[in-house]
This record gives C-alpha cells, sequence and structure tokens, in this order.
C-alpha cells in the first residue's frame, strides 16, 4: 500500500522522533516497564507505515463480502442490518424462561438464545440422583417434548431465530426443535437457528462432556448430515472459542484452537464423504469479546482472513459462502468483577464495541450481575440498551470496518494470524486436533496461560478495577435473581405425567431404534425426531448412548 | 518430602464444569509447597467424601460456579460428618452471592473464597487453620 520510498522516508522521520522520545523519556519514564495485551503480547510505542509494508490491500483486505473477508462477511455489514441481539436467556422451568423469552422481544431483541441447566446440558433429567441441587439454576430445564412446547409458546419459529447453546445431547434438542415447530405447522426447512454442537471445545475447555471423542464426532457429523438436507436454514455448529477463552486462553490461543477445532469438524465431514460446498456455509463461529479492545477488533479481523483462506486452500471449497465465517460474540463472563458490580456495565459496553468495530453478525452483552448469579430484568435490559445505544446512537455503524488501515489494528491482525498459524501447524504435525487433545496439547496450553494471568493479577502487573486497585472497602449490593427450590418439584412432576400418560411400548421401540443407529451407521437424526415426539426424555437417549460408547471422564490434570 | 507436609484435596461438585479456579488454586497451592490432590470435574458429594477419607488429607477445597452451592456444599459437610471426618477442615470458592456465604458458613463451611482473591489468601488461610 506504500511505495518503497514512501517508507524509507518514514523510517527516517521515526529515526527522528526516536532521538526526540529519548530525551523527553530523561526527564520522565514511562509508566510502565513493559506495555503489553491481556494475552501479555507486548505492544510497541507506535506503530507506522513500517509495520504494514508488506500489507497488499487486493490480497489481505478486499472489500467487505469480499475474499479475503478481513473487512466483512456482507457487502453491506451495518449499514445493511445492524447485528442479531440475542441475549442468552435461561432460568428455572420453560414456563420462567418463556416469559424472559418475550420479555426480551417485546424490548427490541431480534433473536433468541437459550440457555439450559447443568443436569440437561450434561444428558440426565430433573429426576437423577445426579440433577440434585441443579434443576433450573444455570439455565431451563428441558426433559421431554413437553417442556420444550411451553418454552416456545407464543414464539412465531417461522420467523424468530434461535441458538442453543447444547452439546453433548445438542441432536437431541435440535430433534425436540424441529418436532415442536412441525407441531406449530412450520416446516423444517422454515425453521433457523443455531445449536452448539460443539464437543472439541469441550474437551479442551467448558468440560461439558459425556460420550469419548469419537463417537461425540460421529454424532456431529450425523448432525450435519441432516441438516444439510433437512434443515437448510440452521446452523449446524457453532465452532465456540467462547469457553476457550473464558477458560483462561489467550487471544491467540482462542482463534488458533477455535479455528483448529472447525478445520476438525470440515475434516470429519469431508470423510463422511459429504461434499464441503454442501454443508460449510452453515457453520458457524462464537467468540468471546474480552478486555483488551484492539486486540479483539484484531482477532476477529484475522479469524474471517483465516477461515477464507482454509476453506479454499485446504480444503478446495469452491463457493464464496463456505469461506465466510460468521460469528456471534459474547463479552467476556470471566472479566466482570463481583466487587463493584455497576463498573461491569463499562466494561461489556467496551467488549461489545470491539465486536461490533470486529464485524460481528450478533451478540450477547453480559449484565452487571453475571459475575453473581443469572441476569435480573433490570440488569438485562442495561445489558440490550447497551448493544442498541452501541447500534443507534454513538455512530459507529456509519461506515463499515472503520478501524482498517489503522497501522496498529492492521499490524495486530497479522501478527495474530501469523501466531494462530503456527498452533494450528503444530497441530497438524501431532496429526490432527483430536490427537493434540488427546495429549492434553491445548488444555495444557490454556492452563498454563490462565495461571499466568492470575500470577499478573496477583502481582499486581496487571489491573482489574476494584480488584486489585482501587479497591473499597464497602460492599456494593445488587438485587440477584434466584431461582425457586420449587422449580425442581414442579419440573420432576410434570416429567412424572409425562412418563405416566406417553405410550411405552412406542418409547422402547424408538430407543431400541436408536440404539440400532448408534451401533451402525444409520444416521440417528430421523430416530429423533420419532423418539421426542414420543415423549422420549434427554436422559433416555443419553443412557442408551453412553451404554452403547462409554463415557468421558475428566483426567483430573492441572 | 517432610512428614507433615499438608495435604490438600481439591475437589469440583456436581455437573458444572468451570475448573479454571480450581486448576489454578491446586496448582498455587502445590506451588506453596502442599501436596495437592485434584479429584477432577463432575464428582458426586460421595465420591468427594470417598477420596478425602482413602487420601487422609488434611483439608478439602470445593469449588463451584453454576449455582447449585447451595445443595452441595452442605451435603459434603454432612456426609463428612456421618463418616466420622468432620475434622478435616472444609473451604468453599467459585460463583457464591454474598448472601450465601453465612448461610454455608452455618452448615460448616470454613471460608470462602470468591472471585478476585489472590491465591495467596488461600495459602495463607491453610497455613492458619490447617495443622
Amino acid at each position: 500500500m506504500f511505495t518503497k520510498e514512501g517508507v524509507a522516508r518514514v523510517a527516517e522521520r521515526h529515526q527522528e522522533w526516536d532521538k526526540l522520545l529519548a530525551k523527553r523519556l530523561e526527564k520522565a519514564p514511562e509508566r510502565l516497564e513493559r506495555f503489553s495485551t491481556i494475552s501479555d503480547e507486548e505492544i510497541k510505542n507506535i506503530y507506522t507505515p513500517e509495520d504494514i509494508k508488506d500489507l497488499d490491500y487486493d490480497k489481505d483486505l478486499g472489500f467487505p463480502g469480499q475474499f479475503p473477508y478481513t473487512r466483512g462477511v456482507q457487502a453491506s455489514m451495518h449499514r445493511g442490518r445492524l447485528w442479531t441481539m440475542r441475549q442468552f436467556a435461561g432460568m428455572g422451568g420453560a414456563e420462567d424462561t418463556n416469559a424472559r423469552f418475550h420479555y426480551l422481544m417485546d424490548h427490541g431483541e431480534t433473536g433468541l438464545s437459550t440457555a439450559f441447566d447443568m443436569p440437561t446440558l450434561m444428558g440426565y433429567d430433573s429426576d437423577s440422583p445426579m440433577s440434585l441441587g441443579e434443576v433450573g439454576k444455570c439455565g431451563v430445564a428441558i426433559d421431554t417434548i413437553a417442556d420444550m412446547e411451553i418454552l416456545f409458546e407464543g414464539i412465531p419459529m417461522d420467523k424468530v431465530t434461535t441458538s442453543m447453546t447444547i452439546n453433548p445431547p445438542a441432536a437431541i434438542l435440535l430433534a425436540m426443535y424441529i418436532a415442536t415447530a412441525e407441531k406449530k405447522g412450520v416446516s423444517r426447512d422454515k425453521i433457523g437457528g443455531t445449536i452448539q454442537n460443539d464437543m472439541l471445545k469441550e474437551f479442551i475447555a467448558q468440560k461439558t462432556f459425556m460420550l469419548p471423542p469419537e463417537p461425540s464426532m460421529r454424532i456431529i457429523t450425523d448432525t450435519v448430515e441432516f441438516c444439510t438436507k433437512e434443515v437448510p436454514r440452521w446452523n449446524s455448529i457453532s465452532i465456540s472459542g467462547y469457553h476457550i477463552r473464558e477458560a483462561g486462553s489467550t487471544a491467540v490461543q482462542e482463534l488458533a484452537f477455535t479455528l483448529a477445532d472447525g478445520i476438525g469438524y470440515v475434516q470429519a465431514c469431508v470423510e463422511r464423504g459429504l461434499n464441503v460446498d454442501d454443508f460449510a456455509p452453515r457453520l458457524s463461529y462464537f467468540f468471546n469479546a474480552h478486555v483488551d479492545f484492539f486486540e479483539e477488533v484484531a482477532k476477529y479481523r484475522a479469524a474471517r482472513r483465516m477461515w477464507a483462506r482454509i476453506m479454499r486452500d485446504r480444503f478446495g471449497a469452491k463457493d464464496p459462502k463456505s469461506m465466510l465465517l460468521r460469528f456471534h460474540t459474547q463479552t467476556a463472563g470471566c472479566s466482570l468483577t463481583a466487587q463493584q458490580p455497576y463498573n461491569n456495565v463499562v466494561r461489556t459496553a467496551y467488549q461489545a464495541l470491539s465486536s461490533v468495530l470486529g464485524g460481528t453478525q450478533s451478540l450477547h452483552t453480559n449484565s452487571l450481575d453475571e459475575t453473581l448469579s443469572l441476569p435480573t430484568e433490570h440488569a438485562v435490559m442495561i445489558a440490550l440498551r447497551t448493544q442498541q445505544i452501541i447500534g443507534e446512537e454513538i455512530g459507529v455503524t456509519n461506515t463499515i470496518d472503520p478501524l482498517a488501515g489503522s497501522y496498529f489494528v492492521e499490524s495486530l491482525t497479522d501478527e495474530m494470524e501469523k501466531k494462530a498459524m503456527d498452533y494450528i501447524q503444530k497441530i497438524d504435525d501431532m496429526g490432527g486436533i483430536l490427537k493434540a487433545i488427546d495429549v492434553g496439547f491445548p488444555q495444557k496450553e490454556i492452563a498454563d496461560a490462565a495461571f499466568n494471568y492470575q500470577r499478573q493479577i496477583d502481582e499486581c502487573e496487571k489491573t482489574i478495577v476494584g480488584v486489585n486497585k482501587y479497591r473499597m472497602d464497602e460492599t456494593i449490593k445488587v438485587d440477584l435473581l434466584t431461582i425457586d427450590p420449587v422449580v425442581e418439584k414442579r419440573q420432576c412432576q410434570r416429567l412424572a405425567k409425562v412418563k405416566a400418560e406417553r405410550d411405552a411400548a412406542k418409547v422402547e421401540s424408538c430407543l431400541n431404534a436408536i440404539e440400532s443407529a448408534a451401533r451402525g451407521t444409520d444416521n440417528l437424526m430421523p430416530h429423533l425426531i420419532e423418539a421426542v415426539k414420543s415423549y422420549v426424555s434427554v436422559q433416555e437417549v443419553c443412557d442408551c448412548w453412553r451404554k452403547v460408547y462409554g463415557r468421558h471422564t475428566d483426567p483430573g490434570m492441572f | 518430602m517432610s512428614e507433615n507436609k499438608i495435604k490438600v484435596l481439591i475437589a469440583k461438585p456436581g455437573l458444572d464444569g468451570h475448573d479454571r479456579g480450581a486448576k489454578i488454586i491446586a496448582r498455587g497451592l502445590r506451588d506453596a509447597g502442599f501436596e495437592v490432590v485434584y479429584t477432577g470435574l463432575h464428582q458426586t458429594p460421595e465420591e468427594i467424601v470417598a477420596t478425602a477419607i482413602q487420601e487422609d488429607v488434611n483439608v478439602v477445597g470445593i469449588s463451584s460456579l453454576a449455582g447449585a452451592h447451595m445443595y452441595l456444599f452442605p451435603r459434603i459437610i454432612e456426609l463428612l460428618t456421618e463418616k466420622g471426618a468432620d475434622d478435616i477442615p472444609v473451604f468453599g470458592g467459585g460463583i457464591i452471592p454474598e448472601d450465601d456465604i453465612p448461610v454455608l458458613k452455618k452448615a460448616g463451611i470454613k471460608a470462602i473464597f470468591t472471585p478476585g482473591s489472590p491465591v495467596s489468601e488461600t495459602v495463607e488461610w491453610i497455613r492458619e487453620n490447617v495443622n
């Protein structure tokens, strides 16, 4: 983008400036010995055309909606349509969460996102001994389609898209969503949404795992194959860096391990015999928006460019849609503090802004109280309003990719791409992501980064306002949402009633069909849809899978 | 290894998979010179108590970030008492709303460390409270 002579002139001026600066620093040194991002990447005092002298606009940036999509996946980006404002919501029983869905939509939310409770996430029903004390606590309890019908009551399933954060039982919940829509007269080709369905990051970071990696991949591949043919508007996997980052990774690790997971899924589907351009357009991504503003913007821009090149060059994709890295963002839960909780509103706003400037397609902004409990209505409203202010008040959506061309941001984007590609190469050398997970490579890298960051906080090398600096003695209290213990009772009663009223013989034949498909190669999805329509529960299917495939347990490394 | 090295069990009860804090504490305590056993994830209270007794630990640390602490933490104390092992002090950590802390302490949890507590605080607490 610059002439050789131009860069040489800048280099001369830079030398002059260095002298000027040296004089200044003799009198007054810099505030810190070393300036670095939250990921501990050292940052220089100034960036100039020298840092991006090899950047090729045509090859490395392009225009929005054009390869390599660094500047955005759609031509019109947020001038055309703002991102989907999608608040992650779920608590208590289906009726409680349905009320929250309506509340959010009444106040301008444009998409739904469902949080399930731990038993549902781990494949247990509310009446299991494993579920004691956990029903409805960190999300909504779903046992059978009877709950699902209540959850989506009054929701136009042909108009609103729904994201479901669910992993080991993702195929079952997708089956329930399809069946619920069909009962309402909405055919499966009309529904739109996302299941997270990303087990690789569960093994790496979030640890909501149930089956060993190989059968987990098989079930995921079944869902991708099924959606490609029958649910064309569904995002079959939301390849997630969010949890990798929450577990303590650096930004580069989030980028690298997430894209390495993406490569793992594409590879598995290609090996199944699917044509890459048939399924890849429905893969989507999910990233964290952490507190280091520019590092985050650079991360999203690098992610788009890397994925476009990986899909074209590594997998031979021809359809531009296969090369698009579309992503949802959630602001960083782990950055919120219980101390002086109103500061969380400010943190979340900056984080959300980085994802908007980074070109997100969908966004969840955390509520100020989410470090303590599920959000209250009041807190979630501020979080939603934060997005609306960014989208419609402060002018940042007037032009596309406004940080492009910044010497710093472009240089950081390049650096992150290079470092992430080095990680991906290392994983390839190990024999792919499943092998790398098996030897604990990404897990160990993340644990090391998390430990390093904690040390920096403990030693006040990095600042968390209100925690290791600017502390206050008095405690600021906020109202918290609590889950009534009656939820567990009500949920168990509903499940008992469903089990008593359903056709037991039909349930048994459905479970037999699932077991035989699980042991063989039949796609599981049609069997699951049939089963959930017959009121087979989440745990009944998962128990069947646990019987066939065994369980995955945590080796407990630290 | 000295004879009287304090042995700590770090445990993750329930279905919650958030192990970042538990692992940082486990590592930090090991670095501070304690002998550390980590259960790994998804342990029932029964399993945790059995491990504590079998490993003959001096203190147990439990972590929960998914809202089930009001059931799981007291349940562990209850089981330790049933097994006659209530001389093992138990501390907890994670996402614990402030109003829950006195209730948990009353149930027998000796200390609660919430996000923002430096690792050194737990180290000091163990040194002062565990023989």
